[in-house]
């Protein structure tokens, strides 16, 4: 990794430029929205997007009206990284063949948790596998929203939702959230790594990291969703904040299959701190949350351990 | 006059492809379309095509990888059969619906289950409303004309419109026949290159496959419709115009020997010679038959098969594909929508015939042509029938 994307961001160096122009149909308080504002921030005008169907499809390109300064694809839920394989094998020989002008374009698929961790992991795998240059961005806020709050498998557990609900005889979410970023290392691609929206900064320099290696990289960026974890729609950021202090969601990065926290948190906070503004989670007893937080620090101490074993 | 060479229609087919220089080729594999993907991946290997051939993990991805090229403004090629169809069944309806041009050979194999490879109609069938064009070509010569034809027609702007070039799998795919290929020069009259008048391009950037709501989506989809049928001239013009570089004619129908025939044969795909075979000899033997090949099924020649058909006694619509629990076979579903506004309507006798591989000989066409002349003759129309299927 060249050492001028490790610049340090400030906000003022941001491009004022807004390529995902307000205006959209998100709800208030929406973080995936504030991912996409952020992510072409950070690569800018010579991007394609390959959008699965989903939250940030529905509300941002309802004709005639489009919320995309970039050019922008949307085809079906399960295979933005099937067409994105293609838009860059398609770049590619058009500038060999010298159809179109030689240049630097990136190509990002996205889709929402369970456009990726569910419906199109199959895409995704392949894609990755392949070795497209290209990105994919998972932007999970941990259910299907735009359907209505349906559990996926990067609903966590012990949440709460439409098809998760708790009730005498359930606790919410029964299984664990999927880890897409894992799923990725195991592809041994060159660039993988966890993002929040509440930190922002990190987020834009892991994007551009991102684009600038050769072959595939994915990022997994943490977007919570007021309406679906029923919360006030004014704390997204802090809920983020709260994940990634608590190891509900540690950030981290994965660069030529080596492990590096890129947000350290030596004191955990406790997780009740993160659960408990969130609707999902009131249903859960102290024991439960107890068992939640438990295995939550056990899984962040094998990442601390995997990033001390990648620095020997 | 190009060079003529025994090959596999297969690799005819991928040679076809390489002439017209595709810069994308998704590809998975699925028998019996799979001879056509191998090659093109040897001729991308040796350097004779400059092209991404992306192995794609599924069909489902092949489809939509598809989508993105073609998005991107790529010339792109791809090959399918039976379950691999069905697979990219939701993809199809985007494609078009996008108006994304597109060419792929399906390999026409039947649907499981039971699982079987080999051929019949079935999957193209259930691919029909797709809004794909769909054609049907009979021998290796036509499969490999077909694909220079499918990238004009499919690009034209007064079309931009996907296309399946469809052949029977193994019956066509797998056999050696002798293929006259174009000179480079023939290809570069023919068939200029894609230029798309949308793509994603970062300096002029659009919005593909955007939200269509109620005010929108039925204004879209009859624009759809009406590209569709009107993509039947931009085919004829471009037919005349191949026939013009290459001396081979094609139409949306094709007769044979039907001038004074009473009863007519009305057939798709390889089925067809053999059907010829059995018209010569029962011409031989003094009977009035003659066959019409449909080779446009989509948009489907209503005005066209009316004329032909209209005037004749009897229509022996033969089907290789079965509309369960329906109308019988799809092809003669459509047959009879054409004849029903015509005052003076042919009696049409219906077969649904070489289902999963069945053979379908020359015998079967005549047993076919008695019962037809039997209705001919002031008989009832029989309900159709299963061609060859045991007791």
């Amino acid at each position: 990794m060249s050492s001028d994307l490790t610049n340090v961001f400030a906000a003022k160096m941001l491009p004022k430029r807004e390529l995902f122009s307000p205006g959209h149909r998100a709800c208030q308080g929406c973080a995936p929205a504030l991912a996409m504002r952020y992510m072409l921030k950070a690569l800018g005008p010579d991007t394609i997007i390959c959008n699965s169907t989903g939250c940030i499809e529905i509300i941002s390109s309802s004709y005639p009206e489009s919320a995309w300064g970039v050019p922008w694809i949307h085809v079906a839920f399960e295979n933005s990284a099937a067409v994105a394989s293609g838009v860059e094998a398609g770049l590619k020989a058009m500038m060999r063949k010298g159809r179109i002008p030689q240049r630097k374009i990136t190509v990002l698929a996205q889709a929402g948790d369970g456009g990726s961790m569910d419906i199109g992991l199959q895409a995704i795998s392949g894609a990755l596998e392949r070795g497209h240059d290209m990105i994919y961005m998972c932007y999970d806020n941990e259910a299907y929203m735009n359907t209505g709050i349906q559990r996926s498998s990067g609903t966590p557990w012990g949440a709460a939702t439409t098809t998760s609900p708790a009730g005498t005889q359930s606790s919410g979410q029964n299984t664990w959230k999927k880890s897409l970023a894992e799923i990725a290392v195991a592809h041994h691609i060159p660039y993988v790594a966890t993002a929040c929206v509440s930190y922002p900064f990190d987020f834009m320099e892991k994007l551009k990291k991102a684009a600038a290696v050769n072959g595939p990289a994915l990022i997994h960026v943490f977007a919570p969703c007021p309406t679906g974890w029923r919360c006030a729609s004014d704390i997204a950021i802090r809920l983020g904040r709260l994940a990634v202090q608590t190891a509900a969601f540690p950030l981290y990065e994965v660069v030529d299959g080596k492990f590096r926290i890129t947000q350290n948190v030596p004191h955990l906070k406790p997780l009740k701190l993160y659960l408990g503004p969130q609707g999902r989670y009131n249903h859960l007893t102290d024991d439960q949350i107890e068992y939640l937080q438990g295995e939550l620090r056990r899984r962040y101490g094998l990442l601390v351990a995997k990033a001390e074993a990648s620095q020997e | 006059m190009g060079t003529r060479k025994g090959m596999e229609v297969s690799i005819g087919i991928a040679e076809a492809v390489m002439m017209a220089d595709v810069d994308v080729i998704p590809a998975y594999p699925i028998t019996p379309q799979t001879h056509i993907v191998e090659h093109l991946s040897e001729l991308v290997a040796d350097g004779h095509l400059d092209a991404e051939f992306v192995p794609v993990e599924s069909e489902h991805s092949a489809m939509s990888c598809c989508c993105g090229s073609v998005a991107a403004g790529a010339r792109t090629f791809t090959a399918t059969s039976s379950q691999g169809l069905a697979l990219m069944h939701e993809i199809l309806f985007i494609a078009s619906g996008m108006r994304l041009p597109m060419v792929m050979a399906v390999a026409n194999r039947s649907l499981s289950a039971p699982i079987s490879i080999w051929n019949d109609h079935g999957d193209v069938m259930a691919a029909r409303d797709t809004g794909w064009m769909q054609i049907f070509v009979e021998n290796g010569q036509e499969a490999y004309d077909h694909m220079m034809w499918a990238f004009r027609v499919s690009e034209d702007h007064d079309v931009l419109l996907p296309i399946m070039v469809n052949f029977d799998g193994f019956i066509l795919s797998h056999v050696v026949e002798p293929i006259e290929v174009w000179s480079p020069e023939e290809v570069k009259q023919f068939l200029p290159p894609y230029k798309p008048p949308y793509r994603l391009d970062v300096d002029k950037p659009w919005t593909f496959g955007a939200v269509g709501i109620p005010d929108i989506y039925l204004e879209t989809r009859m624009a759809h419709n009406e590209a569709l049928i009107d993509s039947q001239k931009v085919m004829e013009k471009a037919w005349d115009e191949m026939a013009e570089v290459v001396g081979r004619k094609y139409s949306v129908l094709e007769n044979y020997k039907t001038d004074d025939a009473d009863i007519v044969f009305l057939t798709m795909g390889g089925i067809s010679e053999t059907c010829m075979t059995a018209v010569d000899q029962m011409r031989d033997e003094g009977k009035k038959v003659g066959v019409i090949r449909l080779r446009m099924w989509r948009p489907f020649p209503f005005a066209e098969v009316a004329k032909e058909l209209g005037g004749r006694k009897v229509v022996l619509a033969v089907d290789r594909a079965l509309s369960t629990g329906g109308c019988g076979g799809p092809v003669a579903s459509e047959i009879k929508a054409a004849l029903y506004p015509l005052d003076k309507r042919p009696q049409v006798v219906e077969f649904i015939a070489g289902l999963g591989g069945r053979d379908v000989t020359i015998g079967d066409f005549k047993e076919m042509y008695d019962k037809g002349a039997a209705v001919a003759a002031g008989g009832a129309v029989p309900p159709y029938e299963m061609v060859g299927v045991r007791a």
